[in-house]
């Protein structure tokens, strides 16, 4: 019984599935995760050491995908003598790098991440890592931040600076559209060197890997975009360092969300703890300023009593005196009142004997 | 309590006045420019380069130093230092515009500005920082109108309105709290996401913890920095009340900011060395960083000290401008100058002089609506139907 | 609801999704709870 290489694949893809679910159930506590990405992600694989420059990729992607016209043509070479990132409408680029006086030629354009920062970084989600592979862009909700072009460590997403009234991001889509109807990419499709192949990324790694292992005086031992930013849909590999032909060695294979998952944690804790502290420290003031304002209270009132109490005493002490001086007063008047009765009386008696010897 | 007249008596045609004239003149052109040329049209962005001045000053700076509004409040409010009271309603005046204006220049700056409420109403992108920043941006904004509005009710008589509304302030004050750090932070963490652009000197895990703690001096000595000018050229609206808290309100913010710029520079010194990060003080960009750090966050702390100490208010006064001036620095560099660090320097970013003219325009705009409100509003004074009632 | 997250971004997409939600839930919460545990304490005197 023969079986399709379809037909093979495609068991292998669903086995490959079940043991993605399976390792996913027994791990799913965000801590310690390792995500693995959609089992049956598709990708490219750029075999530098074949690109001859011809430029037909770039003139493919501009036809299927209906952009303008460039100014130059695309068999006009002298545009290799200059190095090119990707712009508005042009999603590749092919660039050329004179190494040891020999020419070496390498395309760029989206590399369709695995964990993209561009759909990390879009408050919108504009972005989707699609199951099959193409990191898909939705124009529809696009605001126009350009936060993506600021996190996408390969510089790859262009603006439409000069469209005023529905500027969009521009990237490659991977022909999402084309592979749907069962067509290749249009740059692989066109590409005469077989410099790019297209298919299960899981595969594209092992025939790299070989490809290396056959030939280890042609090529550098290393897979770009296997682990690079978390790894990536679009694999390279290359007859010279990649750092001298433009691609950075650098970057890490930390991938981009969880580059912001530290700061998005801290986020919520903010929220939980915040109006604890806060609603705490006010309390506290307040009853600080309280107790403050009772102690002051306190210290007025006894102030008050003390100083009372002095008037008490005072007013007693007056009191007794005026007292005192009623009673000397008083003695003094009786004194005088008897003294003045009994002179009175002297006198009388004084006149009575006169009356008596008559 | 006597009633100042409300009409200022200073005259309108100044040179200073001219001048806000013309910005705000080209300001409308060039607006017209931008909205029917596309971004091209007047700004140098690029490819390479998509964010520009609109989003290092306007967004970051902006943000950063009318953070005045959550500070003040807080100190008064939360912490009960009523004697910085006086400070409130300028400070939150000037958060609110300062907000407002952030909010009309990302207007300029996206792409698309009739789909700013889109992340928040209608597809929300939860894993990304600008999200995060966005949301309470917004939330922030209407907070702090709130806040703002007792100041109107009172000037329009509606004391039911007015009155409502002061009984929220200190659920106002805290939310204030909250969501001023969460966005100042998030504006910073918006940088962790690229590790391979931004230079590894002002590159930190902790770049969300940096942006928070510069957003509280900044927004001390922003409340000291206007308030001195206010002292100069509102006079004739102030009070009593403010005439003599100033000076306690300088003295205070600026022995708070002294401190915690002292802080700062402690945590900055943690970052690098905890990434190991020392010989990149030996390069060009070292030098710049030490500039910035010693330069504009060190000395004017250290200065500001002094200021406390001899109470000296002048030498308080000026140090806040010095030190407005570091928080600008550092927003710049994080944004423009040590971000793309690596490109050559043909592929880097320098503004366009519409740019510039389309941000001093936007501060044009908030100078105008800060003395058209400070004359008409009791945010100087208070007013006198409601002198006697706590707020 | 996916059932099995196959990337770092989906699962962050749905986790942070909900925790934003379970943020405004919790800004109601506070206030509330705060008025509830603080409604028999003296009144404070206020002109």
């Amino acid at each position: 019984m023969s079986i399709s290489r379809r037909k093979f694949l495609g068991w292998f893809g669903g086995g490959l599935s079940a043991a993605a679910v399976s390792a996913a159930d027994t791990a799913m506590a965000g801590g310690n995760h390792h995500f693995k990405g959609h089992p049956d992600t598709m990708g490219v694989l750029h075999d530098i050491s074949r690109c001859i420059g011809c430029r037909k990729c770039e003139e493919a992607c501009n036809r299927v995908n209906d952009l303008p016209k460039p100014e130059k043509a695309f068999d006009d070479l002298s545009v290799l003598n200059q190095k090119r990132r990707t712009h508005a409408n042009a999603y590749t680029v092919v660039n050329r790098f004179d190494i040891d006086s020999k020419p070496v030629f390498v395309k760029k354009q989206c590399n369709h991440c695995m964990e993209p920062a561009c759909a990390s970084a879009c408050f919108v989600k504009a972005f989707q890592k699609t199951p099959n592979g193409p990191v898909a862009y939705d124009e529809s909700v696009c605001v126009g931040c350009r936060y993506c072009m600021i996190a996408c460590p390969f510089n790859i997403p262009a603006y439409e600076y000069d469209d005023a009234f529905s500027p969009a991001v521009t990237k490659c889509t991977l022909c999402a559209p084309r592979i749907q109807k069962g067509q290749l990419p249009g740059c692989v499709e066109s590409c005469p060197k077989e410099a790019l192949i297209y298919g299960n990324r899981k595969q594209l790694i092992k025939i790299a890997r070989e490809r290396i292992n056959k030939y280890p005086n042609r090529y550098i031992d290393h897979i770009y975009g296997e682990h690079e930013m978390g790894g990536t849909s679009w694999l390279y590999i290359s007859n010279v360092d990649f750092s001298k032909v433009g691609m950075r060695e650098d970057l890490g294979i930390t991938p981009a969300p969880q580059l912001t998952s530290g700061p998005l944690a801290a986020v919520p804790i903010v929220v939980g703890l915040w109006p604890v502290l806060l609603t705490g420290i006010y309390a506290i003031s307040q009853r600080k300023d309280k107790v403050a304002a009772e102690e002051q209270a306190d210290a007025v009132a006894s102030a008050k009593a003390e100083a009372d109490e002095v008037m008490k005493k005072q007013i007693a002490n007056v009191k007794k005196q005026a007292a005192k001086e009623k009673e000397a007063a008083i003695k003094k008047e009786v004194k005088i009142a008897l003294e003045a009765a009994a002179k009175e009386a002297e006198e009388k008696n004084a006149e009575t004997p006169e009356k008596k010897e008559e | 309590m006597e009633l100042r007249s409300r009409i200022s008596l200073r005259p309108l045609i100044t040179p200073f006045n001219i001048m806000l004239g013309i910005i705000i003149a080209m300001g409308c052109i060039i607006t017209i420019l931008r909205f029917t040329g596309g971004l091209a049209a007047v700004t140098h962005l690029d490819d390479n380069n998509p964010w520009g001045i609109w989003i290092g000053f306007d967004l970051l700076c902006g943000v950063a130093l009318a953070a005045g509004g959550y500070t003040t409040s807080a100190a008064c409010y939360i912490f009960g230092l009523k004697r910085f009271h006086s400070a409130v309603r300028p400070a939150i005046l000037t958060a609110f515009l300062g907000y407002a204006l952030v909010v009309l220049a990302l207007h300029y700056d996206v792409g698309r500005p009739w789909r700013l409420p889109f992340p928040i109403f209608w597809q929300q992108g939860t894993t990304s920082l600008l999200f995060e920043v966005g949301l309470c941006v917004f939330l922030y904004l209407s907070v702090l109108f709130i806040e703002f509005t007792p100041a109107a009710f009172e000037w329009l008589g509606f004391t039911k309105l007015r009155t409502f509304i002061v009984k929220l302030t200190l659920v106002l004050t805290i939310l204030g709290v909250i969501l001023s750090t969460l966005h100042q932070s998030s504006l910073g963490a918006l940088y962790t996401i690229v590790p391979s652009k931004l230079h590894p000197l002002w590159y930190s895990a902790y770049l969300p913890v940096y942006f928070f703690v510069s957003s509280i001096f900044a927004g001390l000595s922003m409340v000291i920095f206007e308030g001195s000018l206010a002292h100069k050229y509102l006079h004739h609206k102030m009070d009593e009340t403010h005439q003599k808290e100033a000076y306690g309100i300088v003295l205070g913010f600026g022995k708070a900011a002294s401190f915690i710029m002292a802080g700062y520079v402690a945590i900055k010194v943690i970052g690098i060395s905890i990434d190991n990060n020392w010989h990149y003080l030996f390069t060009d960009y070292g030098a710049w960083f030490l500039l910035e750090l010693i330069g504009f966050v060190a000395l004017p702390s250290f200065v500001y000290a002094i200021g406390v100490r001899e109470k000296n208010i002048r030498l308080i006064q000026w140090t806040s401008l010095w030190t407005v001036l570091g928080i600008v620095l550092n927003r710049f560099n994080v944004s423009l100058i040590a971000f793309n660090w690596q490109l050559p320097s043909v592929e880097r970013y320098f503004p366009g002089w519409m740019e510039i003219a389309i941000s001093l325009f936007i501060v044009a705009i908030g100078i105008v609506a800060y003395r058209l409100a400070t004359n008409y509003l009791p945010i100087l004074h208070e007013h006198p139907d409601y002198c006697h009632q706590a707020h | 609801m996916e059932s099995i997250f196959y990337t770092l971004q989906d699962f962050m997409t749905h986790s942070k999704g909900i925790t934003y939600l379970i943020m405004g839930g919790i800004l109601i919460f506070m206030p509330l709870y705060w008025l509830f545990l603080t409604d028999r304490d003296e009144k404070k005197e206020t002109y």
